[in-house]
């Protein structure tokens, strides 16, 4: 493809991307709307609060979400999602550094997998008290899955005659890992750390609903019992938005560090 | 003098239950120019993956500069059929990749090397741009120089130009001779386009029959510098139709 005809086709990706971007908040503007009219007409608070009613809440009880339990949860979020990447990583590696090793832990972590958390959760409590590890250990459970899956799934997208090419020169292991399947699985690493910081907030979110002292969680289900439909809403209004600006974060992130997605 | 050297080396692959290559012994000049032509998968690459060692043969003896390859490195340059630059570095790092492994370069040298081997095949001020911000000719070009900072003097080329259209293929084959002529190194070239072959080569190795048990070499019928006007010739336009014939013999006893 020549040049001209890329620059072409990029800033037609530009004009798009614009228009997807007005066409995404007009989407979740008309969302909201009919939201609040339905909950208007519902007419019970405590069911379904409106939108209104929960940003009211949420300013309300900004003193407590602020200081109290947005740290608490960041916390769980911020250890599970590190021991996760630390987990999925090595086990990505291992996974692709022996075939042995791919077999015996594949099934392992596809097994993982399939335990109920939120059955379990409890019995977490009970193993490492309410502290925040038990939130930790739930939260761990649910995010090494996607890392470790994607990742290992990059490593394996590394084109066998580029290996090839590299050995011919006299390449070792370690030459191909670096120069080769780091930066291709780069690309899906960061699939995997987005996937992951929703995962890991409603894995402390839910660590929190089943045992805790302190928490957006924690608050949230204080507020059930209490019968406070916006007080339920508002710290989980607030555990979205944190999502939301993380994965933008790091999307901005990956958009600086890879430039060649799909071009391998 | 030799410059490589194949004794009855023979090649089975894992899913075959036949050599593909059968005793096979040939040997080509030092600064020779030979393109090896056959259809496909007739085993030719077979042939240039046991000289750079990604298959080691069955039995036979390869030797380079009158020794075996055996545990030897950095005696010959493979440049494949992609031009597999890597599209997550610059066409620098790609070209300076055989420095980066064989180690021992400063990066300040490096540098220097890289700017040289690129100004050298015309892509000078090239170093700090994208693979994708290069024509397809240009990336070859680039693949190239990497291919010529291996250092070495045996440079083996599988099908560098099909993927190329029609006018940047013969261009890039001009240049291509140009090159060598400077460089005085020996190629060995994998095409099945007989033209190219000729146009091209000093010999032309055939592969008649798989498995592979000999190459027939035909010497082409002119000297170098060569212009594309010698394809016109009555003698090289009859070399053309009997490497076209040796080549429908082939696909007809398959």
């Amino acid at each position: 493809m020549s040049i001209r005809k890329q620059n072409v086709k990029r800033s037609v990706y530009r004009n798009g991307a614009n228009i997807g971007n007005l066409s995404a908040l007009i989407f979740m503007f008309a969302l909201l709307i009919l939201w609040q009219l339905s909950a208007m007409k519902v007419d019970a608070a405590y069911i379904l609060p409106t939108p209104v009613q929960i940003l009211q809440k949420l300013w309300e009880l900004r003193e407590p979400l602020f200081t109290v339990h947005l740290p608490a949860t960041m916390l769980v979020t911020g250890i599970g999602l590190l021991i996760s990447l630390g987990l999925g990583l090595l086990l990505a590696v291992v996974m692709d550094a022996s075939p042995i090793m791919q077999k015996c832990i594949y099934p392992v972590v596809v097994a993982s997998q399939t335990i109920p958390t939120t059955a379990i959760a409890p019995l977490f409590v009970l193993w490492f008290g309410y502290g925040i590890w038990s939130k930790v250990l739930v939260t761990v459970l649910i995010t090494f899955f996607p890392i470790t899956i994607t990742v290992y799934d990059g490593f394996r997208a590394a084109k066998i005659e580029m290996s090839e090419l590299l050995m011919t020169y006299g390449a070792t292991k370690r030459d191909i890992f670096f120069k080769i399947k780091v930066p291709c699985a780069l690309p899906y690493f960061f699939s995997a750390v987005k996937m992951a910081i929703p995962m890991s907030i409603i894995g402390a979110a839910i660590g929190e609903w089943l045992g805790a002292q302190s928490g957006l969680g924690y608050f949230s289900r204080r507020m059930m019992t209490q019968l406070d439909g916006a007080g339920v809403f508002a710290p989980i209004v607030l555990l979205s938005a944190v999502a939301m600006l993380a994965a933008k974060v790091i999307g901005i992130v990956e958009h600086r560090l890879v430039k060649w997605r799909g071009e391998s | 003098m030799s410059l490589l050297e194949f004794e009855n080396v023979s090649y089975m692959y894992e899913a075959d239950d036949y050599d593909i290559i059968d005793g096979l012994s040939f040997s080509v000049e030092k600064g020779s120019f030979h393109s090896i032509i056959g259809i496909s998968g007739c085993g030719k690459s077979t042939i240039f993956k046991m000289i750079n060692g990604l298959l080691v043969p069955k039995a036979g003896t390869i030797k380079v500069d009158g020794v075996s390859i055996e545990n030897r490195k950095d005696y010959c340059g493979y440049m494949p059929q992609k031009d597999m630059l890597f599209p997550w570095r610059t066409v620098g790092q790609n070209v300076a990749l055989p420095l980066e492994i064989k180690g021992g370069y400063s990066k300040k040298d490096r540098r220097e090397i890289v700017e040289n081997a690129l100004s050298d095949v015309g892509l000078s001020g090239c170093a700090d741009k994208m693979p994708d911000e290069l024509s397809g000719g240009m990336r070859q070009r680039a693949a190239f120089a990497r291919t010529m900072l291996t250092g070495s003097d045996l440079l083996l080329l599988d099908e560098p130009f099909s993927a190329l259209d029609f006018l940047t293929r013969i261009s890039m084959q001009e240049w291509l001779l140009e090159q060598w002529e400077k460089h005085k190194k020996t190629i060995l070239f994998i095409t099945h386009d007989v033209e190219e072959a000729v146009f091209l080569s000093g010999s032309v190795l055939a592969v008649t029959e798989t498995p592979i048990k000999s190459l027939a070499e035909i010497k082409v019928p002119a000297g170098y510098p060569r212009t594309r006007e010698c394809l016109t010739h009555s003698d090289m336009t009859s070399l053309r139709e009997e490497l076209i014939e040796v080549l429908r013999r082939q696909v007809k006893a398959e």
